[in-house]
């Protein structure tokens, strides 16, 4: 299990689950969610044009999850969010069916893709992740205050000149890298599972935006090293054991909430002031 | 004339068994998700419409794993995907996206190994192609009566709690104010909107099912006033859509690359989308003529329907 291409593997994915967890932070924060499910989902689209065309496939789903990400916010610059990237979505995806229609031998690649394939990593697959990684985490480093300011405090944000639009539309290009990088080892739609459980776990147990940080990247790495193992050992797509221990762990905040809730009711605490606390982290939007 | 009409309806189109069923399935499934969709545009459900019709095509995967009818399977994840929703805390706008990314987020991954099951246990090639993208020409006939009876009940309950339902979307404070039991008057929505995500994911795709719920809805919200006038322009559009869409795909065997027919999910979005562009530009450019002094306020656009974002 730790030996060959496994390695390759390990390497790989653990700095995926980093990215992951730093990333779906923010995502939970901004509540972004469903951008962060249809980017790496259209991005798919990019994965079958490079298939089509016979260029890398890292190079289409870069260029089709930034599209997405630019498409979202073309979209959303009048009208409903949430409706600019459900059409942004159904457009990649209705791209991506016409793309998979002319190549048809590609079946296996498909389920590769949306699934993920992190058995499979072969050692010239590191280097691009790797200098993506860095590039999402110097982006992270650079954008991190002004990220928080305006998921945290928007109105305040806005007032003091920093434009919610602008922090939204980079954000969604940081997503749209994390996503070209993340997508070919977990694959399209387990990414979101990666991005969503752990940060909303983390989230349930601390109001504290770092410590929330820190938990989610520590839980998203244990989510995908033991999937990693059971899937090496069962021999089964590691994306049913990434998507089921991700919705778990957020179970398991919930639980974690209503228990502490429930002890400081006994102690007779103010549980509105638990409340009150925690309500800027969970901006929805619009 | 005569030779025009044979371009565009080429040899065939109308005695072609699969043509008709699709034309008729795929509309009355275009009227349902036009309907129920101007709701879930107005309460911003986007993302449960879309995410349902994915945990659909998780119940539909795993039937095919256990060999039940795929429609059981669609219905019941569907609306049980729903209820968990409803569970976590979809009502509150700050729970709500969420609430939906958890339940999705979990369906992708017992989809993941159920399509995994399917293609190498069972060597069903091309089950994750179907459960993914659907194909509205091959809707089996044998569905008839779901189809019937899903669009019955979805529609019914967005009908019966029409006045109550509008205004606990537009106004829910309003509405809490006004005796309505907007939390029960929600999850009856979101019933309804589970029914009409697995009866659209089941004929036509997932891609589509998303498409119809959203693109019309959204087209109709800017263009009408009145969200009654708004469900009628939404079932048009989707009607015109589907319609648009199998007739281009039926044209498209002639065409390059493969000489092959192109997939008529393509085309139906591709309406769709134009729909949506050509009204979002005409109700902007409308906006900035009336008012040519006021140019920055014409961004936001008129509030159609009485609601803005």
């Amino acid at each position: 299990m730790f030996t060959g291409f496994m390695v390759n593997t390990w390497i790989v994915a653990s700095i995926v689950a980093l990215i992951a967890g730093v990333v779906g932070s923010f995502v939970v924060m901004r509540g972004t969610a469903f951008a962060a499910h249809a980017i790496p989902q259209g991005a798919f689209a990019g994965a079958a044009l490079a298939g089509l065309i016979g260029v890398d496939t890292i190079l289409g789903l870069g260029v089709f999850s930034v599209i997405a990400a630019l498409g979202i916010g073309w979209l959303g610059r009048r009208g409903r969010h949430d409706v600019a990237v459900a059409l942004s979505l159904v457009v990649l995806l209705a791209l991506g069916s016409l793309f998979l229609s002319w190549n048809t031998d590609y079946e296996p690649e498909i389920f590769s893709l949306l699934f993920g394939e992190v058995l499979g990593i072969s050692s010239d697959q590191v280097a691009p992740t790797v200098v993506l990684a860095v590039v999402t985490i110097a982006l992270m480093v650079v954008l991190f205050r002004p990220l928080l300011f305006s998921s945290v405090l928007p109105e305040v944000a806005e007032a003091t000149g920093l434009s919610t639009r602008a922090m939204d539309l980079i954000f969604l290009i940081v997503l749209a890298l994390a996503t070209s990088m993340t997508l070919p080892v977990v694959g399209a739609l387990l990414i979101f599972s990666l991005m969503i459980g752990p940060p909303a776990a983390a989230r349930s147990v601390t109001a504290n935006p770092m410590t929330a940080l820190g938990i989610s990247v520590v839980l998203s790495l244990v989510t995908v090293w033991v999937s990693i193992a059971l899937a090496y050992q069962w021999n089964l797509p590691v994306g049913f054991f990434v998507g089921t221990i991700s919705a778990l762990w957020y179970a398991v905040g919930r639980a974690w909430l209503a228990w502490t809730r429930r002890r400081r009711r006994v102690a007779g605490d103010d549980v509105a002031e638990v409340t009150v606390q925690a309500a800027p982290l969970g901006r929805c939007r619009r | 004339m005569t030779a025009v009409w044979d371009a565009i309806f080429q040899a065939g189109f109308f005695s072609s068994d699969e043509v008709q069923v699709a034309l008729v399935v795929g509309g009355v499934v275009a009227v349902v998700s036009g309907v129920v969709g101007v709701f879930a545009v107005l309460r911003g459900q986007s993302f449960a419409g879309h995410a349902l019709a994915d945990v659909g095509s998780t119940g539909g995967s795993g039937a095919f794993l256990v060999g039940a009818p795929p429609m059981w399977g669609f219905l019941v994840f569907s609306v049980a995907g729903a209820a968990l929703m409803e569970l976590i805390g979809i009502q509150r706008a700050r729970g709500r996206d969420l609430a939906t990314g958890i339940v999705l987020g979990g369906a992708l991954g017992l989809s993941a190994l159920f399509l995994y099951e399917d293609t190498t246990v069972h060597n069903t090639t091309g089950a994750t192609m179907t459960v993914l993208f659907g194909s509205i020409f091959a809707i089996s006939s044998s569905l008839t009566p779901w189809v019937v009876a899903l669009s019955a009940i979805s529609t019914a309950g967005v009908i019966v709690c029409y006045r109550p339902l509008l205004l606990a979307s537009v106004h829910p404070d309003l509405a809490a104010a006004a005796g309505v039991p907007v939390r029960q008057i929600g999850a009856v929505f979101l019933g309804s909107l589970s029914v009409a995500v697995a009866l659209s994911s089941i004929t036509i795709g997932s891609i589509l099912s998303t498409a119809l719920l959203i693109g019309p809805a959204a087209t109709a919200v800017r263009l009408a006033r009145r969200p009654g006038l708004a469900m009628l322009w939404s079932a048009l559009i989707a009607v015109v859509s589907v319609w648009l869409g199998v007739l281009l795909a039926y044209d498209s065997y002639t065409w390059p690359p493969k000489h092959q027919a192109w997939p008529a999910s393509f085309f139906v979005v591709a309406v769709v989308f134009l729909f949506y562009l050509g009204a979002d530009a005409g109700v902007s450019l409308r906006a900035r003529l009336r008012r040519p002094a006021a140019g920055q306020v014409a961004g936001d656009g008129p509030a159609p329907a009485g609601v803005s974002g």
